[in-house]
């Protein structure tokens, strides 16, 4: 390679290194947004797989009642690569293609908030929000007021593990730090998980965590790490792992153990805490059919729609009153499906108790400059430094 | 990956033996998403490997027989096409196409993949082109033959092992891409986006019922070509050959067309 | 010839590409936006925090290249001069499974290699296995991956160039009283080395970029440095970091080439191409 060739090469690229990527975008005022906009018929939504009936039953009987037409796109695979996704065309203030997406409470959610990405909601619009979602769903820590989201499902992370391997009966987080269980711990690698689990072995409330809280707790994990009690940071497929024994415990989320029906794998909100995530809806502020994603929140809430739903997902849903709707259709139901049912309306991974709801903490909301320190500090853990 | 296609499951996960049943291959298109996803995934294969085939090739020929300035830059630009980390390359022209304002969907996957596509055809054409006797070429030129002609049966034949290795790479590597397609793809969702996306929930059976069917597919197509050339040799005579340089000989050469026809048309 | 190609790279690899140079040279965050300062710091970081991350990718990349080598040259060699006419159908065959997706591939890796699972499970109950052994999650198993998964890239090529030797030029060898070692050793071996070195290239450089085998087949201290740009990219929204990285590795692969392919591939490639 000669150096002229480089220099040809990297011409072009000099032309363009003035350009820098935008921030910010502009704040947007609620009733500026709303003002001027109806309904066109139309939604355009984004979710992840899985969240949604086969047959998409619920989307039909949306259609039926509301006469919005649905395009309904399984296109959330993390929120990383998602927030990575629509990052540029939001700050170009260009359309990503939908009205209404999916996103989980976390780092990315409250960057897009913090960077005027989402459409701040009219809660006029929203009666049967008001009217139906659970108390603990309303006014979030991580969106006061409902400003920009409403919750679609929630789960709880929290410990999973197999009873053909453990002998005693794993109840607290400190059993994830145990010599004996040497090479067959499991972890998560999303640092907000790893870092919260850390933080709860410590006695400390991770939404109330200083720099200093973090530093210990990365502390702990990292001897953890080092002793070679985790045999695996996990992003996703632990469930798989726990249930064939690779790992004996770890780290899990509540709708994954649910639906994996293995009389082995047990799950349970360990003594210290454990923390409650919500996927929520939210409207990107470019979306053009802003009015009809108002439209099918709302109609989400009432807790007859929002039935069906939960008898598919398996994770919680923000609408209490489904509960007893789930019960009235096992009455009914007849066979396996009474069964499956019955099994769903007393679920505790489903409809957790006052007790464990008592347990579970939020996410912490980090600025933008703690959010780099904090994941700085647990990443490295993950990533072997 | 085939026996859990079989596999009679009850909840959401897909990795513990509960029973045998066919009902996933009943309900192999219940999930419309998926179906889309797969449908997606096999049309923009299929074009990126056409025009990638195509480019790559050219490009590849005239690398291993011209000296040509700029050469060494070709040789520097396919190789950064290799090397760069393929969330760079998605990432780099997502930001190109929303500067430029231009719409993401399956256009711009398939341009994407053609992008990344197109080093390894240039490579493995090239490794096969490089060398080549061009006293060949020549002598056609002598005995009359146009540039189109020369092409079409003298050059490519010598080459056409290069080229249809190059064309199952280029396939290959676009029907499993994940990172670029998901940078590039807007709200075009492709197979392997969809199974990754499933993975937190569950992936559904229908998914290895459609790996199987890929798989048996293929399997056909690769012994109905294989029948086929066992016709064409009985037809043609047997040759010793291995079709080097002499393209319109001995049956070798016709051999090996119908062999690459048989399972483009199949496909 | 080379035009299309070439304009087609231009316009949607080096143009775009530009902006990420742009890029690894800017400071700031998300929030705020990324301003350009000229920032060179951002690779003197890079390189000094994951230096043992960016050896292990390379390390991991040589031996998953030796090792396809290793296996991809006799499969290549029985296709291209033993395999008779089916030839296009045995490459096809060996293809086939990797048009299904890497997902539902590394899926049953980890089913094939899981402790309790048809491999290790019999090997540990009744066989030498001590009780921990295990090989998901660690080095091995990685390099396992990586292995499986580019090994079309180095058949491909190897079989393209066999399949260009005639095979009476062997014979001529073995006339002239070469042993059959001699004559693979002097013909046949020189005479693939092109096909070889095209098949390094496609290996050796994505096999040390990838990010994928280490997140799946890895343990805690097998991260690479595909796994660092993306966790970078994607979680921490350090853009420039991540470009930074990304180039740094570019141009690490960049060297590694010139000098393999001054040490041993370009003469090789010369005369075989006489």
């Amino acid at each position: 390679m000669r150096r002229r060739d480089v220099l040809r090469l990297s011409g072009a690229g000099l032309l363009l290194a003035a350009c820098g990527v935008e921030g910010r975008g502009k704040s947007v005022d609620e009733g500026e947004f709303w003002t001027g906009k109806s309904r066109n018929g139309r939604l355009r939504w984004a979710n992840w797989p899985g969240y949604m009936q086969d047959d998409r039953a619920t989307i039909k009987a949306f259609e039926a009642d509301s006469g919005i037409g649905v395009t309904y796109r399984e296109v959330i695979q993390e929120m990383g690569p998602w927030f990575g996704k629509i990052q540029a065309p939001l700050a170009a203030g260009q359309s990503i293609g939908f009205d209404l997406m999916v996103m989980t409470n976390g780092i990315h959610l409250e960057r897009c908030r913090r960077l005027g990405y989402l459409a701040p909601l009219d809660h006029g619009r929203l009666k049967n929000f008001a009217a139906h979602a659970g108390p603990g769903y309303k006014d979030p820590s991580y969106d006061p007021g409902n400003e920009f989201t409403v919750p679609y499902q929630a789960g709880i992370t929290g410990i999973a593990y197999n009873t053909k391997y453990v002998d005693e009966e794993i109840t607290s987080i400190s059993q994830l730090f145990d010599p004996r269980y040497k090479g067959r711990v499991g972890m998560m690698s999303d640092s907000q998980e790893l870092g919260n689990f850390g933080m709860f072995l410590l006695g400390i409330d991770p939404e109330k965590s200083t720099r200093a809280d973090w530093e210990r707790a990365a502390g702990k994990l990292r001897e953890q790490r080092d002793s070679g009690i985790v045999r695996k940071y996990y992003e996703q497929n632990y469930v798989d792992a726990v249930s064939k024994g690779d790992v004996w415990l770890t780290m899990a989320w509540s709708g994954d153990v649910y639906s994996l029906t293995s009389p082995d794998v047990r799950f349970v909100v360990p003594e210290e805490g454990g923390t409650i995530w919500t996927d929520n809806l939210c409207v990107p502020v470019t979306a053009e059919n802003p009015v009809d994603a108002l439209a099918l929140m709302d109609w989400l809430y009432v807790p007859e729609h929002n039935a069906p739903l939960t008898e598919f997902v398996n994770y919680i849903t923000p609408v209490p009153a489904v509960r007893d709707i789930i019960a009235r259709h096992a009455a009914q139901a007849t066979g396996e499906e009474k069964e499956d049912l019955a099994r769903l309306s007393e679920s505790p991974l489903v409809f957790p108790s006052e007790g464990d709801m008592a347990r579970l903490r939020h996410y912490r909301r980090f600025s933008q400059e703690e959010a780099t320190e904090y994941q700085k500090i647990f990443q490295a853990i993950v990533r072997g430094a | 990956m085939i026996l859990f296609g079989f596999n009679d499951v009850q909840g959401k996960q897909n990795f513990r033996w509960e029973g045998f049943t066919l009902e996933w291959y009943a309900r192999l298109f219940d999930r419309s998403d998926l179906t889309r996803a797969l449908v997606n995934s096999l049309a923009i294969a299929f074009a990126s490997t056409a025009v990638t085939t195509v480019l790559g090739t050219f490009a590849g020929l005239a690398l291993a027989r011209y000296r040509f300035r700029g050469r060494r830059a070709a040789d520097l630009l396919l190789f950064m096409a290799i090397a760069c980390p393929e969330l760079v390359m998605g990432a780099s022209l997502l930001s190109m196409f929303v500067t430029f304002g231009v719409p993401r969907g399956a256009p711009t996957i398939l341009v994407a993949h053609v992008m990344f596509s197109i080093a390894f055809v240039t490579v493995t054409v090239r490794a096969r082109a490089v060398g080549l006797d061009p006293a060949v070429g020549e002598a056609a030129r002598d005995l009359g033959a146009g540039p189109w002609m020369r092409f079409r049966l003298v050059t490519l034949p010598m080459i056409r092992p290069g080229v249809v290795a190059g064309a199952l790479l280029a396939f290959v590597l676009s029907v499993d891409d994940f990172v670029v397609t998901s940078f590039t793809g807007g709200a075009t969702v492709t197979f392997p986006l969809w199974v990754y996306g499933s993975t937190r929930t569950g992936t559904p059976p229908q998914v290895n019922v459609m790996g199987t069917l890929i798989f048996a597919v293929g399997v056909l197509i690769a012994v109905g070509s294989a029948r086929r050339t066992f016709r064409g040799r009985d037809a043609a005579g047997t040759g010793t050959g291995s079709g080097r340089a002499e393209p319109q000989a001995d049956g070798t050469g016709k051999g090996t067309h119908e062999e690459t026809d048989g399972h483009r048309r199949g496909r | 010839m080379v035009l299309p190609a070439g304009l087609w790279l231009l316009a949607f690899l080096v143009i775009p590409l530009s902006f990420m140079v742009s890029l690894s040279l800017q400071t700031g965050n998300l929030v705020d936006g990324f301003r350009q300062t000229l920032h060179w710091q951002n690779y003197a970081d890079g390189l000094s925090t994951y230096g043992e991350t960016f050896a292990r990718s390379l390390w991991y990349g040589l031996l998953a290249t030796v090792l396809c080598i290793l296996l991809a040259y006799p499969a290549a060699y029985w296709i291209a001069f033993r395999a008779g006419r089916r030839k296009t159908m045995y490459l096809f065959l060996i293809l086939l499974p990797y048009f299904v997706s890497f997902v539902l591939r590394t899926v049953a890796w980890r089913q094939v290699l899981s402790d309790n699972g048809p491999l290790l499970g019999p090997l540990r109950d009744h066989g030498p296995l001590p009780a921990g052994f295990h090989v998901l999650d660690t080095g091995f198993a990685v390099v396992a991956g990586l292995t499986y998964n580019f090994l079309p890239f180095m058949i491909l090529p190897i079989y393209v160039a066999l399949q260009r030797i005639d095979p009476r030029t062997v014979e001529a060898a073995r006339d002239l009283y070469a042993g059959r070692a001699q004559a693979f050793g002097r013909v046949v071996l020189p005479l693939s080395l092109p096909g070889v070195f095209a098949g390094v290239i496609m290996t050796f450089v994505p096999a040390s970029a990838d990010f994928v085998n280490a997140e799946v087949l890895g343990g805690p201290g097998d991260t690479m440095i595909g796994n660092v740009i993306r966790a970078e990219y994607f979680e921490s929204g350090a853009y420039p970091v991540a470009s930074a990285l990304s180039f740094t590795l570019t141009a690490i692969l960049l060297v590694a080439i010139f000098v393999y392919a001054r040490t041993l591939g370009t003469r090789g490639v010369l005369e075989a191409a006489r």
